[in-house]
């Protein structure tokens, strides 16, 4: 388990899980001083200051900064909240943008020179968002549809022949309330994570056999291993965005869920 | 620098599964969400939703009006267009009068001239006609009288028969009308 990615010999090593487990800041900082947690609530708190400089004192003619805000807001309330929530998008759309924004900005990281880490590689984070998601949904569920409702809805959706409640009846059940949190979280982690190493691996290949150890015989490798970089740079900078769309997505999908029972 | 410090992680820490998430960063990932929502979602998203209606509201009045500006027009430029056929109907109607009127006129104004011209020729031939008359008569006695002075004086004896000297001068009188007749005639 505990490979080092630079051994004493010449031999190159890829990186693994280490490079996600990072120490507290300093020697004698707060164990939970992390990187990823000053990354988490910076990125919070620029996206806090940054939508206020856009949505603070907004101009029927929008300028500057506002109208790159009200490309976003608008992007999510019609590619992420009206296909799921119809009419109710409006009353949502403080927590879809929230939530889209944070987990974008949280993704992008990863690509940010001098930072390079994406927070949501650490699964607590997407975790705590879908656990946010799940417990919402259960409550609009049996706010608006009653316990009895919404569990019937889920575990019986109409039209469907009487005997295959018996398989269907279950699978609704653990569909809905363990592996939907379950794979919401995991999806964007894994995404995050497996393009973390993916990166670590072409920009180390790039420094070992172009700087550490150049030899005639490692050059091409190692522009390989630097252009390939280049190319999951901007692979990645499409999954980031694709991954915080799809998060927020299937959080409007649930709250949906949540409000109107499946017909 | 991930690299060289993840190096000391792995060898001080044992067992760290990234599947398994820390209880502290769940805490901060909370608290950061939360701090998001209440900033972004609650106080601005619905200042941005208000400009956006509001927005909305001005661009369809806006709408509203010009639509209304531009009916305004286009019954103006009817009521205009209208007017202007009226006046040229009135126009050609009125040149067509006045053409007829035109020519009434100068087919009046021509009659008129005939008649002028008939009755002044007319008169004047009736001038003619009695002054030829008076002429005539004046002359016939005249040359009756001479005629008879000169018979008398001719044949020395006065006539004194009346009758006799008349008819004599009513056929002398003739035979100048004959001859004056035959001269006139050639």
């Amino acid at each position: 388990m505990s490979t080092f990615a630079i051994v004493a010999n010449d031999e190159f090593k890829a990186p693994g899980v280490e490079i996600f487990q990072l120490p507290p800041l300093w020697e004698g900082a707060p164990f939970w001083l992390t990187k990823p947690v000053v990354l988490a609530v910076v990125s919070a708190l620029g996206i806090c200051l940054l939508a206020w400089s856009a949505f603070a004192k907004p101009k029927l003619v929008p300028r500057g900064l506002q109208n790159v805000g009200e490309m976003g807001y608008t992007f999510v309330r019609d590619q992420v909240g009206r296909p799921f929530l119809g009419k109710d998008t409006d009353k949502w759309m403080g927590l879809l943008l929230s939530l889209f924004f944070l987990v974008w900005i949280w993704n992008l990281l990863a690509v940010v020179p001098g930072i390079n880490f994406p927070v949501n590689s650490h699964i607590a984070f997407p975790a705590v968002l879908a656990i946010i998601i799940y417990l919402l949904k259960i409550y609009l569920g049996i706010r608006h549809q009653g316990f009895v409702g919404y569990f019937k809805g889920m575990m019986f959706p109409p039209g469907v022949p009487k005997f295959m409640y018996v398989l269907l009846a279950p699978i609704e059940f653990l569909q809905n309330m363990i592996f939907a949190p379950f794979t919401h979280a995991v999806r964007l982690f894994a995404n995050m994570f497996a393009g973390h190493i993916i990166l670590a691996f072409f920009s180390l290949v790039g420094f070992h056999f172009l700087i550490t150890h150049l030899t005639p015989a490692g050059f091409t490798l190692g522009v390989l291993g630097v252009v390939m970089t280049i190319l999951m740079t901007a692979f990645e900078m499409f999954i980031q965005f694709l991954q915080a769309f799809l998060f927020s997505l299937l959080a409007a999908m649930y709250i949906g869920q949540g409000l109107h029972a499946e017909h | 620098m991930t690299l060289a410090a993840s190096l000391f992680t792995v060898a001080s820490e044992e067992g760290n599964n990234p599947l398994l998430p820390h209880t502290y960063e769940l805490v901060v990932g909370g608290l950061a969400f939360f701090v998001v929502v209440i900033v972004v979602g609650k106080i601005l998203v619905p200042r941005i939703q208000k400009t956006l209606a509001e927005r909305t509201a001005a661009i369809e009045g806006g709408i509203e009006r010009a639509e209304k500006a531009q009916a305004e027009a286009q019954s103006t430029l009817e009521s205009y267009k209208e007017e202007l056929a009226k006046a040229r109907h009135d126009a050609a109607r009125l040149t067509a009068e006045a053409r007829e009127q035109a020519a009434q006129i100068k087919a009046e104004l021509r009659e008129e001239a005939q008649a002028e011209a008939r009755r002044l020729i007319e008169a004047a031939h009736a001038q003619i006609e009695a002054d030829r008359q008076q002429a005539f008569v004046q002359l016939r006695s005249e040359i009756g009288r001479l005629s008879v002075d000169l018979a008398g004086r001719i044949v020395g004896e006065s006539l004194e028969d009346q009758a006799r000297q008349s008819r004599i001068i009513d056929r002398f009188l003739d035979e100048l009308d004959d001859q004056s007749r035959e001269r006139v005639g050639s």
